[in-house]
């Protein structure tokens, strides 16, 4: 066990890496020595924008997590550049925030393709580089699927978001157990955050504004911190720290574990 | 780097034992200055890797209240808490006694209540000290998920420690302490409590030997082996260090899969 969570050497991908909890986890995993993927829907151009100097120390690839074929390109392009992956991060998603019968078809499809395919499919595609490259070190390769504290629990007019993050912590601890059976070296574990800001979370609230829900997205906030036991939103930091802990070797015995990090709301 | 303890004052009980020894060295490595207790002296030359060493019946409250004023004394305030002491029964529920179930509990539970309510003034400064609170860290085990045959009194004690703590940590968080507190539930660990556990089937004739008993209990953790002490650092100092800091009320399975099956 190291205690220095170092991952030099490694080399993790991260999808949605560019906004919130996926930005956060780029940011943490290159600053403890990783060499970094990102994927992303947007154009190359826009990463100074959108990340600063951080565009520089890091490798983009724009990517579609639903479309099998970017998957294949994105894994083949990181084989061919490192020669090994040790971190996957399937971290892109989306929300919708709808009563369920008034819920069209194609917007719960859109969910369960970008929340659910594309951690099937990330998986899927990169398990023999990750496979591979497990074999080389003393914990072996981690996967890591941001699920949410909305994968154990139900909430009002969330129900497709519900269904798909509850679907990512079983595939989670399917495929943890399906590896670890078969002694591919390949550690899976979920990670369940709370509320957090980030921009996803200011869009909903945003929409919610617009519904007339409440007054501003201040306002939604004060609400929610109100309701978590330890009376604040968490930050995309805080869910990047447990994001690499997981990366590490310190988390070795660590398969098919969820780790919530929530201010207490699941403990309620 | 935020996974570290530098000046974290840590207590940790149970440091005798298998796990608690190696909570020790690795909060020791991660920065921390660690007051290592237990009921049994360490055995000469296996002393676990602390600042100091203190003898301490988690049952006896007496006993808290000597280490608090220690720790109050020399630092001031707590920074981590963890409950690693614990015992085991193995009987069947008919065969259990009412005084070897109270026994147990006294250690595994009373212990909880006791060892939060003195600890807690000093535990508060520390949660003072650092923006990302104080932390106490519950063993639970992946007995407090799941039942199994012949532990009945450990299985129940250890749900019981881990819905202690998500109580603990609403509560501390409601009366505004800045209080972290988590659970951590190791699989089947090569530990001396480990072997005990095996003998024990072995002398009730429940297993015909040793070995079977081991390929059956690595049989049940996906990962192919059972965990080793070491395995469980990781996890404490990852809970008590800044890193952890919107994480309280959770469970932290340590367990090679065992309950994702």
């Amino acid at each position: 066990m190291t205690q220095e969570t170092n991952l030099s050497g490694r080399v993790a991908l991260v999808t949605g890496g560019l906004r919130g909890i996926g930005l956060a986890s780029v940011q943490k995993l290159q600053a403890l020595g990783a060499t970094v993927y990102a994927t992303d829907l947007e154009t190359e151009d826009k990463l100074p924008e959108l990340i600063g100097d951080l565009a520089a120390q890091i490798h983009y690839i724009k990517a579609n997590v639903a479309e099998e074929a970017d998957w294949q390109a994105c894994i083949a392009q990181i084989e061919k550049e490192q020669g090994r992956l040790d971190i996957l991060v399937n971290n892109a998603g989306v929300d919708c925030v709808s009563p369920v019968e008034e819920m069209a078809f194609e917007d719960w499809r859109r969910i369960m393709s970008i929340n659910v395919d594309g951690v099937f499919l990330g998986v899927k595609t990169a398990t023999p580089l990750l496979a591979k490259t497990g074999a080389q070190t003393p914990a072996g390769s981690s996967i890591i699927n941001i699920s949410s504290i909305m994968g154990k629990i139900g909430y009002p007019d969330t129900s497709a978001y519900n269904a798909g993050k509850g679907a990512v912590k079983l595939f989670s601890k399917a495929i943890a157990i399906e590896f670890a059976t078969k002694r591919t070296p390949i550690r899976v574990n979920s990670v369940h955050p709370g509320f957090i800001r980030t921009p996803l979370f200011d869009k909903g609230m945003q929409r919610m504004v617009d519904q007339g829900v409440a007054e501003s997205i201040d306002d939604l906030v004060a609400v929610l911190s109100e309701a978590t036991p330890n009376g604040r939103m968490g930050t995309p930091d805080e869910i990047a720290n447990a994001i690499a802990f997981l990366a590490s070797d310190d988390s070795s015995y660590m398969t098919g574990s969820e780790v919530v990090v929530d201010g207490g709301w699941t403990a309620q | 780097m935020t996974i570290e303890l530098n000046n974290v004052v840590a207590v940790v009980t149970g440091a005798s034992g298998g796990i608690g020894k190696a909570v020790c060295a690795a909060m020791t490595a991660a920065g921390a200055q660690v007051i290592a207790t237990d009921i049994a002296e360490p055995v000469a030359g296996q002393e676990p890797v602390a600042q100091d060493f203190l003898t301490h019946d988690v049952t006896d409250a007496k006993a808290w209240e000597k280490i608090a004023q220690y720790v109050e004394e020399k630092f001031g305030r707590l920074d981590a808490l963890v409950n690693v002491a614990g015992m085991s029964v193995v009987d069947s529920i008919e065969g259990t006694s009412l005084e070897s179930w109270r026994k147990l509990y006294a250690v595994n539970v009373e212990s909880m209540l006791i060892g939060h309510q003195i600890m807690l003034p000093l535990l508060k400064k520390g949660g003072e000290a650092r923006a990302s609170g104080a932390a106490i860290v519950n063993f639970s085990s992946i007995a407090g998920q799941r039942g199994a045959a012949f532990n009945a009194a450990y299985c129940s004690s250890k749900g019981a420690v881990k819905i202690f703590s998500k109580s603990a940590a609403i509560e501390f968080a409601a009366l505004g302490y800045n209080i972290r507190v988590n659970t951590i539930h190791p699989g089947g660990v090569k530990t001396p409590m480990l072997e005990a556990i095996v003998n024990t089937y072995l002398e009730q004739g429940t297993i015909e030997s040793a070995q079977q008993a081991y390929d059956g209990i690595v049989a049940d953790h996906p990962i192919g082996r059972l965990g080793e002490a070491e395995d469980l650092g990781g996890g404490v100092v990852y809970l008590c260090s800044e890193a952890a800091s919107f994480v309280t009320g959770a469970e932290l399975n340590i367990d090679g899969g065992f309950t994702a099956v």
